[in-house]
């Protein structure tokens, strides 16, 4: 049964619809777009229902909207539950409520939802600009809840935007000793849904051509590191973080359980001290340096046999790791041969000319470094070429690389190189992780991109234990000393932020990640951790929860009662007031000409006697009348009121 | 600018109306419109034949509401204002037989000639708008509009109505001698009587109700409140003996209000207080020696305060 819409009144129904639509505005960018266009519809008929240009549907039509949308909302996610489905959910059902609503409870159901709705953005970003756009719709939204409940106030736009900001001024305070004080717990203080990790790019488990290449054209940051002292060249910052020694003849992946012994470490001088902020990547491993310091390893964290720095859980959140590395270094050096069988398996089958090379290589070579020498020096001299865009590779992947198309990305070198090595009988294997980074002046730190991702290898030689052999570095030098964007010919699809070479763009781009890097650090990074580091620094010890409860509590207090003194102090109001004082000035005017205004003599009746009197003043003095009394006794005075009440004042001539 | 203007208009129909029975006293019926809007009740102290109960039978007669009149002499006992309870034979149980105080309008004619008893009795119902008797309460009928008339005290005969229960009408007016021009009309007309039977009603009690709750609405501000306490404080001290209670200055912005509203406006202003002022605290106020010389005193209080 249809009816006609006699609720909310316009002006709030602007208001509440509009603060609807904003809330809703950033999920269209990953809601189904048939979800977001039905949305939007159901806003617009309610929105003209309250204009009175539609009716409401009926019960049955919501019934059916409801069944149809939410079947949809199935067939879309093959699920109700979880992040994406059900802020689906939530986003239909907004929508639906509006069409439903009749009344004031319902009106305030709608704009509480919404304030929920603000919250669920928060599930995909959490940067500075949603942040931003979220308070300005949280002020839409609060400006609804005004234009409900003092609809009087509603007639004019500003007055409930006014009010609104003044209240969540008054709340910033609040939050912000909500944020500092309110206990922190150890882990998060409640999971996401598990698919609220699904769409993070970075490293995999495996490595096979093209695998890399495909992740070097996002620009999405990795992680930041800054060094304490200062940092090391470009071309020794080898991120470490995947050591793969498995081949099936195509794809390198990691080796399960324990091989080989625990590796002997050996190191000299002094250790380099760096912290590393790391996106979430849903993944355990840790880009550290090489090689980690085993006395100085992060909380929750362990290494393994071949020196992986793994976490024990994955990295969900923003993380910030302290670490030290030692740069020089020997590593298994007194590993035998039989110890690393599983750093020479190769598949049985397949490759045969790449095995032909490498048996040419050793029985050219007197040792294993030679070996090692002899094949970088193949790479360099035999017109193989750096690219993003090889040409695909058939079942003998290795052999097509090295004899057919010679061109290729680092995974095709690293793999290459590592098969001839074990072919050749010099233990090998590749490690996957980030090479170099973008050194950004303004924080003071490293930016390491996913386009920063690389693949090397490591040879076991006799002595010297395992050593680093990067065969990228043979094609293209410039990639391990300039970075990739120096090193690929233009017209490779890197991303645009890579390409610019505008300064002043770099620049801007460069602070803006220094101050996102503070927000994510210090904002969203605000943990146990950081609250407990935050106090000590500040000279209070460490600080119990049931201290920072009390804290919380005489914070608050203090906080409500300044607001509440400073707002209710009655030696705030001045007196006699703006409005008073320029009436007096009116009636001073008026007492030059002989019109002397009696102290108990009303507004109305002093017009009323300058009709009689001075009947030329009254229309002016009629109309100034009516402005004060409106400004003075009425009920809905304005700023706008009293600018024009003064210039009809000092119009005025008796 | 208003939304109170089609009620204001009725009401200003309403003035009218009643004018062309009550000749000449536009103010004092507009003081007993306020008076009803106001949700208080209504003194007027005059000498007999002034049009007392002429003023109260036109007011309910255009208002559109029930009327009843009570006599009051000095024999007159409660039962015959609440009413009683009669044993039915028939059905075997007492029947209660609801006295002249359920309407909605009631004159209570010539006051200060009933007992004390009898008159408390009015006044306590006035207070609770209900009525207690034989151990039940009963709600009177909503709107419940007194007004009662007194001749001055000086009269053989009469009870004076104590302070305290004076206190209890939001406002005393007297009627006063028509001047001479309607004192002609008055007497060239036709009858009264006959005017007000035949007369149309222009509200009923459920509009009376919803203008009621609208006067209730209209804006005070700080201002003018200001301007209510000046004038309160004032009273309390220095040439007043008794100054207003602070019921006086609620009466006071209660009927400040209505007043207001039936000039058509949303807000209060000093002129509505000043408008109202002698009714509502004319029989609150005394004088430095006991004297009330009710107008004088409330126009020395107007003239001795300045509007903040």
């Amino acid at each position: 049964m249809p009816s006609r819409a006699s609720f909310p009144p316009l002006p709030a129904g602007h208001w509440l619809f509009a603060g609807i639509t904003l809330v809703l505005a950033p999920h269209a960018l990953h809601l189904p777009p048939w979800l977001s266009a039905i949305a939007l519809a159901m806003i617009a008929w309610r929105w003209a229902a309250a204009a009175g240009r539609l009716p409401l549907p009926g019960k049955w039509i919501l019934v059916l909207l409801l069944a149809g949308s939410a079947a949809g909302i199935l067939f879309e996610y093959r699920t109700l539950f979880g992040r994406d489905a059900g802020v689906a959910m939530l986003t239909l059902m907004l929508a639906l409520k509006l069409l439903e609503m009749r009344s004031y409870r319902d009106a305030m159901l709608t704009v509480f939802l919404g304030y929920f709705l603000v919250i669920t953005n928060f599930f995909y970003t959490q940067d500075i600009p949603l942040a931003v756009y979220l308070f300005a719709v949280v002020l839409v939204l609060t400006g609804a809840l005004i234009a409900l409940n003092h609809p009087a106030s509603a007639r004019r736009w500003r007055a409930p935007l006014q009010l609104s900001a003044l209240l969540l001024a008054q709340a910033v305070p609040v939050m912000l000793l909500l944020f500092v004080l309110f206990p922190r717990l150890g882990g998060p203080l409640w999971g996401l849904p598990s698919d609220a990790f699904s769409a993070k790019s970075g490293l995999s488990e495996t490595i096979a051509p093209g695998s890399i290449s495909e992740l070097v054209q996002s620009d999405a940051i990795a992680f930041r590191a800054q060094f304490e002292g200062a940092p090391p060249m470009p071309s020794s910052l080898y991120w470490r973080a995947l050591v793969l020694e498995s081949f099936d003849g195509r794809t390198w992946s990691r080796l399960r359980g324990r091989h080989g012994p625990e590796p002997t470490l050996e190191t000299t001088g002094t250790p380099i001290a760096y912290s590393l902020t790391i996106e979430p990547h849903d993944k355990p491993w840790i880009f550290a340096l090489e090689v980690p310091d085993p006395q100085a390893l992060p909380p929750d964290s362990f290494l393994t046999r071949s020196l992986q720095l793994m976490a024990n859980t994955p990295m969900q959140r923003l993380t910030r790791l302290n670490l030290s590395a030692y740069l020089d270094h020997r590593v298994a050096a007194d590993a035998t041969l039989p110890q690393l069988g599983h750093a020479l398996q190769l598949p049985e089958q397949g490759n045969p000319q790449a095995r032909e090379l490498a048996l040419r290589l050793r029985s050219e070579a007197g040792n294993d470094a030679e070996v090692v020498a002899r094949a970088l020096a193949l790479f360099r001299e035999q017109g193989y070429s750096y690219t993003l865009t090889p040409p695909l590779l058939g079942e003998n992947s290795i052999d097509e690389f090295l004899f057919a198309t010679r061109s290729g990305f680092c995974e095709h070198y690293a793999s290459a190189f590592t098969f001839l090595m074990r072919a050749a009988g010099v233990p090998a294997r590749i490690v996957a992780g980030y090479q170099g980074g973008e050194f950004n002046p303004a924080g003071g730190y490293f930016i390491v991109r996913q386009s920063d991702a690389h693949a090397w290898s490591e040879v076991w030689l006799d002595g010297r234990g395992w050593v680093r052999v990067d065969p990228t570095a043979a094609v293209s030098a410039s990639r391990i000393q300039n970075g990739i964007a120096s090193a690929l010919a233009a017209g490779e699809p890197l991303p645009f932020l890579l390409r610019t070479d505008i300064a002043w763009l770099k620049q801007l781009r460069q602070q803006w990640d220094a101050v996102s890097t503070y927000w994510d650090l210090w904002v969203l990074g605000f943990d146990q951790e950081q609250q407990i580091g935050l106090f000590a620094r500040l000279g209070l010890g460490i600080v119990s929860w049931r201290e920072l409860v009390w804290g919380l509590a005489i914070g608050l207090g203090a906080v409500l009662g300044l607001i509440a003194a400073f707002t209710l102090w009655p030696g705030r109001r001045p007196a006699p007031d703006k409005v008073q004082a320029l009436y007096l000035r009116f009636c001073a005017k008026l007492e030059k000409a002989g019109l002397a205004r009696m102290p108990s003599e009303g507004p109305l009746d002093f017009a009323q006697r300058i009709r009689s009197l001075r009947p030329e003043l009254a229309d002016d003095a009629d109309a100034l009348v009516q402005r004060y009394v409106e400004l003075r006794y009425g009920a809905h005075a304005s700023g706008d009121m009293l600018k024009s009440f003064a210039a009809q004042v000092r119009r005025f001539k008796a | 600018m208003d939304t109170n203007t089609p009620l204001a208009v009725m009401l200003e129909s309403t003035v009218r109306q009643v004018g062309q029975i009550i000749l000449g006293k536009e103010r004092e019926i507009r003081l007993a419109l306020a008076c009803v809007l106001a949700r208080g009740h209504l003194l007027i102290e005059d000498l007999p034949g002034m049009g007392k109960t002429t003023l109260a039978h036109a007011l309910a007669q255009t208002l559109g509401l029930q009327f009843h009149r009570i006599q009051f002499t000095a024999d007159l006992l409660p039962a015959d204002i609440l009413g009683v309870s009669v044993f039915d034979r028939e059905r075997s149980q007492f029947v209660f037989h609801p006295g002249p105080i359920f309407a909605h309008l009631i004159l209570a004619d010539e006051v200060n000639r009933a007992t004390p008893k009898a008159q408390s009795a009015l006044l306590e119902a006035m207070e609770e708008h209900q009525v207690t008797t034989e151990g039940e309460t009963r709600a009177l009928p909503a709107p419940f509009f007194v007004i009662a008339t007194q001749n001055p005290t000086q009269q053989v005969g009469t009870f004076p109505l104590p302070e305290s229960q004076l206190d209890r009408f939001l406002m005393r007016i007297a009627l006063g001698y028509p001047d001479a021009q309607a004192e002609r009309m008055l007497l060239a007309g036709e009858d009264r009587r006959e005017m007000i039977a035949h007369m149309q009603p222009l509200l009923d009690p459920a509009s009376l109700l919803a203008a009621q709750h609208k006067v209730s609405e209209v804006f005070v501000a700080e201002a003018l409140l200001d301007y209510v306490q000046a004038l309160i404080a004032r009273s309390r001290g220095g040439k007043f003996g008794a100054g207003l209670s602070p019921r006086a200055g609620l009466a006071l912005v209660h009927a400040s209000r209505a007043w207001a509203f039936l000039a058509g406006r949303s807000q209060v202003l000093p002129e509505d207080v000043q408008a109202v002022l002698p009714a509502v605290a004319g029989h609150r106020l005394r004088g430095p020696s006991g004297e009330a010389d009710a107008d004088a005193l409330a126009q020395a209080l107007l003239a001795s305060v300045a509007i903040p």
